[in-house]
C-alpha cells in the first residue's frame, strides 16, 4: 500500500526538532530509521499528519562509557550497538541482542531511540534495557528529564514519553564482572521473537550471587522476572536453575498469537530461561542438554 | 558462422539474467501510458455480507477521481461472468461469479467497488470514502465444517456447499481390503498456501474507440487463453483484443494462471472511459485477491499383506474452492487423482473427491495442483505403512515400487512413460549414507539428548507436460493441451524462434535458444526468441502444469527439423544435386563425398531471402511452423531426503540436509533445472514447516501480510544437494520430461517423515503441516501422555 499524505521536516538540532513537533501538534511524530513507523504508515494503520526527522541529529548519536555506565545516543543504530566496544560486562548483553534483530538493513537503519520510543512488546532491546535496571533520558520544550526503564514501557506500544518529547538516549549500568546471554525464538532467522529472553548473572564459585531477566514478547510491556530471579540466587546445578525458570509461570498471562499459545510461551519462556542463564553463567557443566 | 558446439545440455548462462540483474528488466508495474488512469478496489471486510447500498457519491466528487462504480453500475459490461474452464462433471454447480460483487461479498477481499483517478495514490484515498452499507451474514471458512447440514450457504441458490463429487475406481477395491492383513488409515490435511511471486500481479487496458480495439498488458502465465476468455467475458471481438504478458514477469506459480476480476474490470471502464487504465495490486492485497492453494482434508486408507505389499487404496478428500470457482480450480485435485498410489503398484484404487465453497479467497493451481497433495498422502502413509508392518521406511517403497519399464500400469489406472524408481531410491541413500545415519541416529537416542535427529524420505511420480488434447477431453478440460512454434531464418543468417509458450521467470529463451541453435548449427546469442504478445506468437496454450518444454519446446524442436527440411531442398538446388546427396551436420549441408561442396545455413537463408533462385514449387523464406499435440502426458520421478534435527524441549525443527534426486530425463540446461528443483524444494519445505494462511471464524484473512504468513528465506534452507537419473520419456521426440514442479511435489512428505522420525521413539506419529514448534512440542507432550 501507499501511506496517506504527509508533510515532512527535517530538523538540524535537538530544540528546532522539538520545536517542530510543538507546532505540529499531538499528530506530529518523529522519525529516525523509519523501520517500525514507515510499515505501519504503508498500511495506513499510522497516519501522522507531520514527520520531524531526526535523523541529521549527530548530537544524539553514539555509545560512551562514563564512570560504570555506559551512555549511549539515540540515534545509534542496532548496528553500530552490536559493534560497541565500550559494551562490556553485563551491559555486553545490549550488543548480543542488537546484533540479532532484524536483517542487515534493518540493523543499519533501526535506532535504538526509536525501538524504545516504538515500545513494542515484542521488540529485543526493552526487555535488555529492562534487565540491566537502564534509565531512558528524555527531552522537552520544558527541559530533560530520565525514567527509569521499568517506568518507561507502560503498556503495548505507550510509554512514559510525552507527546512531543524525543528519547535522547540510554544510561545503562555496566556491570563489570557479569555474564550475559539473549536466547531469542523465532521461526524464521529475521522474524520478531516468538519469546526471548534477556539474562545477566553473576557467576561466582559458590553460584549465582545475583541474576536479572528480562522478558520479550510475554506480555503486554517488555517483563522481569521477579520470582525467576530470587529463585536462581545461590542456585549452581542445571535441575536448581530448571526449578528456579519455572517460576516465571507465576507471571501474567502471555499473549496467544499463530505462533504460539499462551501456555507454550510460558514453558518456552522457562526453557529458554535455563539456557539464557546457563549460558551467561559461562558454566558449561549447566548447559542444558 | 556454423559451429559444432552443443549447447543442449550444457549449462549455457541464462540470457535473461543480465537485464534481470542490472534492473533492466521491464515489469508492468512500470508502463505508463498518456491520459492513464489508475483504478482501486474498495473490498468487502467480511467473510459474508448483503450488500444493501453502495454510497460512491464522496469518493467520485474527491480531487483527482475520474469516475467510481459499484458492481451494480458496471452489471451492464459483463457478457459473461468470470470464466470457469473445467466443469469436472455433468452435475457441478457453478455460481455466478462477477468482477464487481453485486448483491451478497462472499469473502474478505471481494470486490464491491470500484474509483477511478488520475493517480494511484488519489484512487486508493478516494477508496476508502466509499460507504457500503453490509447486512453481516455467517460465514463459513473450515472445509470440513463447510459440509456440516446446519453450516451456512455460502451461496443461498445451493442447496448445501458441494459443487461436485468426482469419483474414480479401478478393480475390485472391496475384495483387496477383505485379503488384506493389514489396512492403515490416515487422514491428512493440507494447509491453505498463498502463492508468493515475487512482482505482484498488474494489468493495463488500453481502448481505441475510433477502431473499437483493445489492448491489454497484463503479469498472465496464459496471455493467449486470457485473450479468448475477454472475449467472453466482455463481448468484445476475439480479434479486436490484443494481449501482452511483458518480457519480463516476476513469477506465478499458478497465481497468474487465472483470469482474475481486476483484468476485465480494467478492460471494461477502458472501454467506458475511453482511456487507458491500469491496476496494480499491493502484497497484501494480493493476498485477499489472488487464488490460494491447497486447503484439503484427505484420508487415505492402504489395504497390504504382512510383509507390507500393497493391495489397494481408497481415498476421500474435500477440497476447498474458496467462495467462486476460478478459472480451473475443481479440476486440481483431479490432477492429483490418479497419484495417490504413488510410483507403488496394488490391484485396486478408489479415489473420490468433494468440491466446496467456504467463505474464503477462491484457490486453484499453485505450483504442483494436486500432485503435491497425492505425493503427501501417499508418502506419508507408506510410512505409516512401515511402521505397521514393521519394515524399513526405505525398504517398504522398493518392495512396492512399480516394475521398470515404459507405459507400465499404475492402480490409479494411467500408464507411466519411462518408470524406473530404484535407481534413484538408490543413489539418494548413497548420498545420505543411509547406514551411517541410522547408527548416528541411534547413538542420539540412546544419550537420551534434547536433539534427536530423524531421516524422511518421499519417491515420487508425477503427471505433467499438459498434453494429450483427447486425454484432457475426457477429463471435461475445456481447452486443448498443444503448443506451437514457428522458426524463422533472418536474411542475415540469425534465427527467429516464437513461441506459444509464456515464460515467467522460467528461462525458456534461453532453452529454446540452445534446442534452436543446436538443431540449426548456429550460434546461442544468434537466436532470438519472442513470446507473450497474442499479435507477435499468433497460437498457443501457455505456460503451466510443467508443460513448456515438454509441449512448446518439442513443438521449436520439430519446427527447426522442419525448416532444416526446407534448407536442404535449397541446397541441393544451388548445390545442383538431389536432396538424398547431401549430409547435414551442425548447420551445413555438404555433398556426399564431397565435402568441399557446402552451404551453410545463413547462406541458405539469405538465399531464401534474396529468392533469386529457388527450386521450383518452394517460397520464398526459410521459415516453419509446428503445432505440437503430445501422445502421452510426462511422468518425472525422483526419490527425495530429509536429515532433521528436532529440539525436542522446544519443538523446534532444523533441517539439517536436503538430497533430491530426480529424473526429468534428458536435461536441456542443468543449471536452470537446478535451479527449478531449489525453488521448488524451498516451497515444498515451507509448506512442511512454515507457510499457512488462516481465517478467523467470521472470514477475516489473519496471515494478511509476510509479517505472520511465514514465507522462508534462504537463511532457513540448507545448501540442497541435488543429483539426477535421467530415463528418457517415449512420450516425445525429445524424450523430455517437465521439472517445473517436481520440488515442490516431492519434498514436503520427506520434511514430516523425517521429523516423525526422529520423534517415532518417543511414540509420535503424526505431526501436522506445517510442523510449527508447538506443533511439534505438542505432538511429543500427546504422545508421552501429555506430561509436560
Ligand atoms: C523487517 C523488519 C524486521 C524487524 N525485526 C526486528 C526484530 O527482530 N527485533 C526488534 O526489536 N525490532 C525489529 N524491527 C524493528 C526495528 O528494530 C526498528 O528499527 C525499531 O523498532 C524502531 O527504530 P526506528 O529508528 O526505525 O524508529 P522509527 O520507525 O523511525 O520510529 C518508531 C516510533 O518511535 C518514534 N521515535 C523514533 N525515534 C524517537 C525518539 N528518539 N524519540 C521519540 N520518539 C521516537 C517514532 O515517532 C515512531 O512512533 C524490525 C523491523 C523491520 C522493518
Amino acid at each position: 500500500m501507499i501511506p496517506a499524505s504527509f508533510d515532512y521536516e527535517r530538523a538540524s538540532s535537538l530544540d528546532e526538532a522539538l520545536n517542530m513537533l510543538a507546532a505540529g501538534g499531538e499528530d506530529a511524530r518523529p522519525l529516525a530509521g523509519g523501520h517500525s513507523l514507515l510499515p505501519l504508515m504503508r498500511l495506513r494503520l499510522a497516519r501522522p499528519s507531520l514527520l520531524v526527522d531526526i535523523g541529521g541529529l549527530d548530537e544524539l548519536r553514539g555509545v560512551h562509557a562514563d564512570g560504570d555506565s555506559v551512555v549511549i545516543g539515540a540515534l545509534t543504530t542496532h548496528h553500530e550497538v552490536a559493534g560497541a566496544s565500550e559494551l562490556t560486562g553485563g551491559s555486553g548483553l545490549l550488543a548480543k541482542v542488537a546484533e540479532g534483530i532484524g536483517d542487515p538493513q534493518v540493523r543499519h537503519r533501526g535506532t535504538l531511540g526509536g525501538s524504545v520510543a516504538h515500545a513494542d512488546p515484542a521488540s529485543d532491546l526493552p526487555a535488555a534495557l529492562l534487565a540491566l535496571d537502564a534509565e531512558v533520558t528524555l527531552a522537552g520544550r520544558g527541559g530533560t528529564r530520565s525514567v527509569a526503564a521499568a517506568d518507561f514501557f507502560v503498556g503495548p506500544f505507550m510509554s512514559a514519553a510525552a507527546d512531543g518529547e524525543i528519547v535522547t538516549g540510554v544510561r545503562v549500568p555496566t556491570r563489570e564482572g557479569w555474564g550475559s546471554a539473549y536466547r531469542k525464538f523465532q521461526r524464521r532467522a529475521q522474524d520478531w521473537a516468538i519469546v526471548g529472553v534477556a539474562a545477566v548473572v553473576n557467576w561466582t564459585e559458590s553460584g549465582i550471587a545475583g541474576a536479572a531477566i528480562g522478558l520479550t514478547n510475554m506480555g503486554g510491556t517488555p517483563l522481569r522476572a521477579p520470582g525467576v530471579e530470587a529463585a536462581l540466587a545461590g542456585t549452581s546445578e542445571k535441575a536448581q536453575i530448571l526449578a528456579a525458570a519455572s517460576k516465571v509461570s507465576e507471571l501474567e498471562t502471555p499473549p496467544a498469537d499463530e505462533n504460539a499459545s499462551s501456555e507454550y510461551r510460558v514453558h518456552l519462556a522457562q526453557v529458554l530461561i535455563a539456557r539464557a542463564v546457563a549460558e551467561a553463567a559461562g558454566c558449561p557443566g549447566m548447559q542444558p542438554g | 558462422m556454423a559451429t559444432a558446439e552443443k549447447y543442449v545440455g550444457g549449462g549455457v548462462p541464462r540470457k535473461e539474467d543480465p537485464k534481470l540483474l542490472t534492473g533492466q528488466g521491464t515489469f508492468l508495474e512500470g508502463l505508463t501510458l498518456p491520459g492513464m488512469l489508475h483504478a482501486a478496489l474498495v473490498r468487502s471486510p467480511h467473510g459474508s455480507a448483503r450488500i444493501n447500498s453502495v454510497d460512491v457519491s464522496a469518493a467520485a466528487a474527491a480531487e483527482g477521481v475520474v469516475a467510481a462504480y459499484s458492481g451494480a453500475d458496471l452489471a451492464d459490461e459483463w457478457a459473461a461472468g468470470l470464466p470457469m474452464a473445467w466443469p469436472v462433471t455433468d452435475d457441478i454447480r457453478i455460481p455466478d461469479h462477477w468482477p464487481v460483487a453485486q448483491d451478497v461479498a462472499r469473502y474478505v477481499g471481494d470486490a464491491v467497488a470500484v474509483v477511478v483517478a488520475t493517480s494511484r495514490n488519489a484512487a486508493l484515498d478516494a477508496a476508502e470514502l466509499v460507504e457500503v452499507e453490509y447486512e453481516v451474514l455467517e460465514a463459513v471458512v473450515d472445509v470440513e465444517a463447510a459440509l456440516a447440514d446446519d453450516a451456512p450457504r455460502v451461496h443461498e441458490s445451493f442447496d448445501d456447499n458441494k459443487s461436485y463429487t468426482w469419483a474414480l475406481t479401478n478393480g475390485d477395491v472391496d475384495a483387496a481390503f477383505a485379503k488384506a492383513d493389514v489396512v492403515v488409515s490416515e487422514r491428512y490435511t493440507q494447509p491453505r498456501l498463498i502463492p508468493n511471486a515475487m512482482e505482484p500481479r498488474a494489468v493495463v487496458a488500453q481502448s481505441v474507440p475510433s477502431t473499437g480495439d483493445f489492448t491489454v498488458w497484463s503479469t498472465t502465465q496464459i496471455p493467449h487463453v486470457a485473450k479468448v476468455l475477454f472475449a467472453l467475458t466482455l463481448g468484445i471481438p476475439e480479434g479486436q483484443i490484443r494481449v501482452i504478458a511483458p518480457s519480463d514477469v516476476g513469477g506465478g506459480f499458478g497465481s497468474k494462471l487465472n483470469v482474475y476480476a481486476e483484468e476485465a474490470l480494467c478492460i471494461a471502464l477502458a472501454r467506458r472511459l475511453g482511456k487507458p487504465v491500469k491496476w496494480v495490486a499491493g502484497r497484501s492485497e494480493g493476498y485477499l485477491a489472488t487464488i490460494h492453494g491447497r486447503d484439503q482434508v484427505q484420508k487415505i486408507e492402504i489395504a497390504a499383506t504382512s510383509d507390507g505389499d500393497i493391495l489397494g487404496y481408497r481415498v476421500n478428500i474435500a477440497a476447498a474452492m474458496g467462495a467462486y470457482l476460478q478459472l480451473v480450480a475443481p479440476g486440481v485435485p483431479l490432477l492429483g487423482a490418479f497419484l495417490y498410489c504413488g510410483c507403488y503398484g496394488g490391484e485396486a484404487y478408489h479415489f473420490e473427491c468433494t468440491g466446496v465453497f467456504t467463505n474464503t479467497t477462491p484457490t486453484d493451481a499453485y505450483r504442483g495442483a494436486g500432485r503435491p497433495e497425492a505425493t503427501y498422502a501417499i508418502e506419508r502413509a507408506i510410512d505409516a505403512l512401515a511402521r505397521e508392518v514393521g519394515v524399513d521406511a526405505a525398504e517398504i517403497r522398493r518392495r512396492n515400487f512399480l516394475p521398470a519399464g515404459d507405459m507400465v500400469q499404475s492402480p490409479g489406472g494411467l500408464a507411466f512413460d519411462s518408470a524406473d524408481y530404484e535407481p534413484a531410491l538408490d543413489r539418494a541413500l548413497e548420498l545420505l549414507d543411509y547406514d551411517g545415519f541410522r547408527s548416528d541416529q541411534a547413538e542420539r537416542r540412546e544419550g537420551g539428548g534434547g536433539k534427536q535427529i530423524g531421516v524422511g524420505f518421499s519417491s515420487y511420480v508425477e503427471i505433467c507436460g499438459l498434453a494429450p488434447s483427447q486425454v484432457l477431453a475426457s477429463l471435461k478440460y475445456a481447452a486443448g493441451g498443444w503448443d506451437a512454434a514457428t522458426v524463422r531464418m533472418l536474411p542475415t543468417g540469425k534465427a527467429e524462434v516464437v513461441t506459444g509458450s509464456s515464460p515467467h521467470g522460467q528461462g525458456h529463451v534461453t532453452s529454446w535458444s540452445q534446442i534452436a541453435a543446436d538443431a540449426l548449427g548456429i550460434p546461442y546469442e544468434d537466436v532470438t526468441v519472442l513470446h507473450g504478445d497474442t499479435h507477435v506468437a499468433p497460437h498457443g496454450m501457455n505456460t503451466y502444469g510443467s508443460r513448456s518444454l515438454a509441449v512448446a519446446g518439442v513443438a521449436v524442436h520439430n519446427a527447426c527439423d522442419r525448416v532444416v527440411d526446407k534448407a536442404r531442398g535449397l541446397a541441393a538446388h544451388l548445390l545442383e544435386v538431389a536432396p538424398e546427396d547431401l549430409e547435414y551436420e551442425a548447420g551445413t549441408f555438404s555433398v556426399k563425398g564431397v565435402p568441399d561442396r557446402t552451404k551453410s545455413m545463413p547462406e541458405l537463408a539469405f538465399a531464401a531471402w534474396t529468392a533469386h533462385s529457388l527450386p521450383e514449387d518452394s517460397e520464398p523464406g526459410l521459415e516453419a511452423s509446428c503445432v505440437y499435440d503430445p501422445p502421452n502426458f510426462t511422468f518425472p520421478f525422483g526419490t527425495h531426503v530429509a536429515v532433521v534435527e528436532v529440539d525436542t524441549e522446544t519443538g523446534a525443527v532444523d533441517l539439517v540436509r536436503y538430497i533430491a534426486v530426480d529424473d526429468c530425463g534428458p536435461v536441456i540446461n542443468p543449471v536452470i533445472v537446478d535451479g527449478q528443483v531449489h525453488g521448488g524444494v524451498a516451497q515444498g519445505i515451507a509448506a512442511a514447516l512454515y507457510e499457512e494462511a488462516t481465517y478467523a471464524e467470521d472470514g477475516t484473512l489473519e496471515t494478511s501480510s509476510m509479517v505472520n504468513y511465514l514465507v522462508p528465506s534462504a537463511a532457513e534452507f540448507p545448501s540442497f544437494e541435488t543429483d539426477r537419473t535421467v530415463t528418457p520419456s517415449t512420450s516425445n521426440p525429445m524424450g523430455v520430461k517437465g521439472i517445473g514442479e517436481a520440488g515442490t511435489i516431492g519434498s514436503a512428505p520427506a520434511v514430516i517423515n523425517a521429523i516423525v522420525d526422529a520423534l517415532s521413539h518417543l511414540g509420535v506419529t503424526d505431526v501436522p503441516m506445517p510442523a510449527s514448534p508447538e506443533r511439534v512440542w505438542r505432538a511429543i507432550q500427546a504422545a508421552q501422555g501429555g506430561e509436560a
